[in-house]
């Protein structure tokens, strides 16, 4: 009696094994898939809007560097009008929405959204990116007045980061 | 490498050597934080928030090295079979997920004041999660066996096959675009981070090294015990 | 530190959590472990 309930609980066992690593595996595989459909690539460049490479009417991430000097207030106040560059191309694009704090001129921006016919970027989220250079104030001032300065570096939509 | 693996020489070198991190893992988290809170400046872009990296990165350093440790030992274990690699694979599991789940979580707490979310589905946080779910998979795994053995064995096998992910973290940031930026400390051409901020990083970093190898020792001291009273208890029955 | 104080310190304090608890979980587990192993071979010292 004890024997054969405690084969059963063995066996009960083996299968909580095998489907406990099997899901665990299987999650994994399917995370890493989702990524790799369509978000392995995060965000697109508008060089690749350009190049046609992504339909309109159809939601993705468009990222560069906020273009210095085009940054503008629309009349009701909330919506934002701004261009995306990589340095090659830019797209323009409107918002209506609460920024994060990093953005500013030059900064790095993840937005989604879609095009509409005229080529026009409607934003629904606006993401900052930040780089992986870390100073203090004192130091990015100097480096700015020495003129060792390399604006937008590590930045997306520019060249991968100096190695 | 047998000659390391009579648990009672192991257990000797192993008391000799926990003092010394146990007083390594105080003395650099104690000048790490020093440094994280106080002696360091604020960053040009993200102010005070930078603050944060101290914590996050040593937290996604360790979730990496504890995992590359775990793919090693399992590969020591299965072609070796020396008796305290199971041991010292499953012994590092616990402390991995945790680490992970740490990285995770102070990534979102930096996430949502910086770029203005908490989550992101790009392929470096993605393929960090995933390591959260190996880890958490291996520990269910061992612990749905009756046998240690067997428990041990097919551990040892998800703990290698999942290895394939590591460097998926570590070059997703290089590969494709991704929301989180490209590496500051480990790339070619010296590190991209002020000296005075590095310092906090590294001292934060060695801190929960020392860390993660006390907990080490004494987990793998309690399974060593445990081993023993499952012998006995064996024998009596 | 801005409006962001809150998310620094729930960092370290998230990290003091999850780092103590790990400490706290293995001490246990090991005084646990010692205690059993003297119950059940108590012909020699606690320590193995």
């Amino acid at each position: 009696m004890s024997l054969t309930s405690r084969a059963k609980t063995a066996k009960r066992r083996r299968l909580w094994a095998v489907f406990a690593g099997l899901s665990g595996l299987g999650v994994a595989a399917a995370l890493i898939l989702t990524a790799f459909s369509d978000n392995l690539v995060f965000f697109h460049s508008p060089s690749d809007i350009i190049a046609g490479k992504v339909a309109p009417e159809r939601r993705f991430r468009l990222g560069g560097l906020v273009e210095a000097g085009s940054v503008q207030r629309q009349s009701d106040g909330t919506t934002m009008l701004f261009r995306i560059t990589d340095t090659a191309h830019s797209v323009t694009v409107t918002f209506k929405g609460v920024l994060p704090d990093l953005f500013r001129e030059g900064q790095g921006v993840v937005t989604e959204g879609m095009l509409n016919r005229q080529g026009l970027f409607i934003a629904r989220e606006v993401l900052a990116k930040h780089d992986e250079n870390y100073m203090p104030k004192e130091v990015a001032e100097a480096l700015k007045a020495s003129g060792q300065w390399k604006s937008g570096q590590g930045n997306p939509g520019t060249s991968p980061a100096p190695k | 490498m047998h000659r390391f693996a009579n648990p009672a020489r192991f257990q000797r070198i192993a008391r000799r050597i926990l003092p010394f991190f146990a007083g390594a893992t105080v003395l650099f988290i104690g000048f790490g934080l020093y440094y994280a809170l106080l002696g360091s400046p604020a960053d040009y872009q993200q102010g005070e928030t930078v603050r944060i990296m101290y914590v996050h990165v040593p937290a996604a350093w360790m979730s990496l090295f504890v995992y590359a440790s775990m793919a090693l030992s399992s590969a020591v274990a299965l072609i070796w079979r020396h008796p305290l690699a199971d041991l010292a694979t499953r012994a590092a599991a616990l402390p991995g997920a945790a680490f992970t789940a740490l990285c995770l979580a102070t990534g979102s707490l930096w996430g949502q004041p910086m770029w203005g979310t908490w989550w992101v589905w790009d392929a470096r946080l993605t393929s960090v999660l995933v390591l959260l779910f190996l880890y958490l998979g291996y520990i269910a795994l061992v612990d749905a066996f009756d046998d240690p053995e067997r428990g041990a064995k097919a551990g040892s096998i998800l703990a290698l096959v999942g290895a394939v992910n590591l460097p998926i973290i570590k070059f997703s940031v290089d590969w494709w675009n991704t929301l989180h930026q490209p590496a500051s400390v480990l790339k070619l051409g010296g590190p991209s981070i002020d000296g005075t901020m590095l310092r906090p990083l590294l001292l934060m970093a060695l801190g929960f090294t020392c860390f993660f190898v006390t907990l080490l020792l004494l987990r793998l001291e309690t399974a060593l015990l445990d081993r023993k009273i499952r012998a006995v208890e064996e024998r009596v029955s | 530190m801005g409006g962001y104080a809150v998310f620094i310190w729930a960092s370290y304090g998230l990290a003091a959590v999850t780092l103590g608890g790990l400490a706290a979980l293995t001490l246990w587990q090991r005084r646990r472990a010692r205690r059993t192993w003297a119950a059940v071979n108590p012909r020699r010292e606690s320590a193995p």
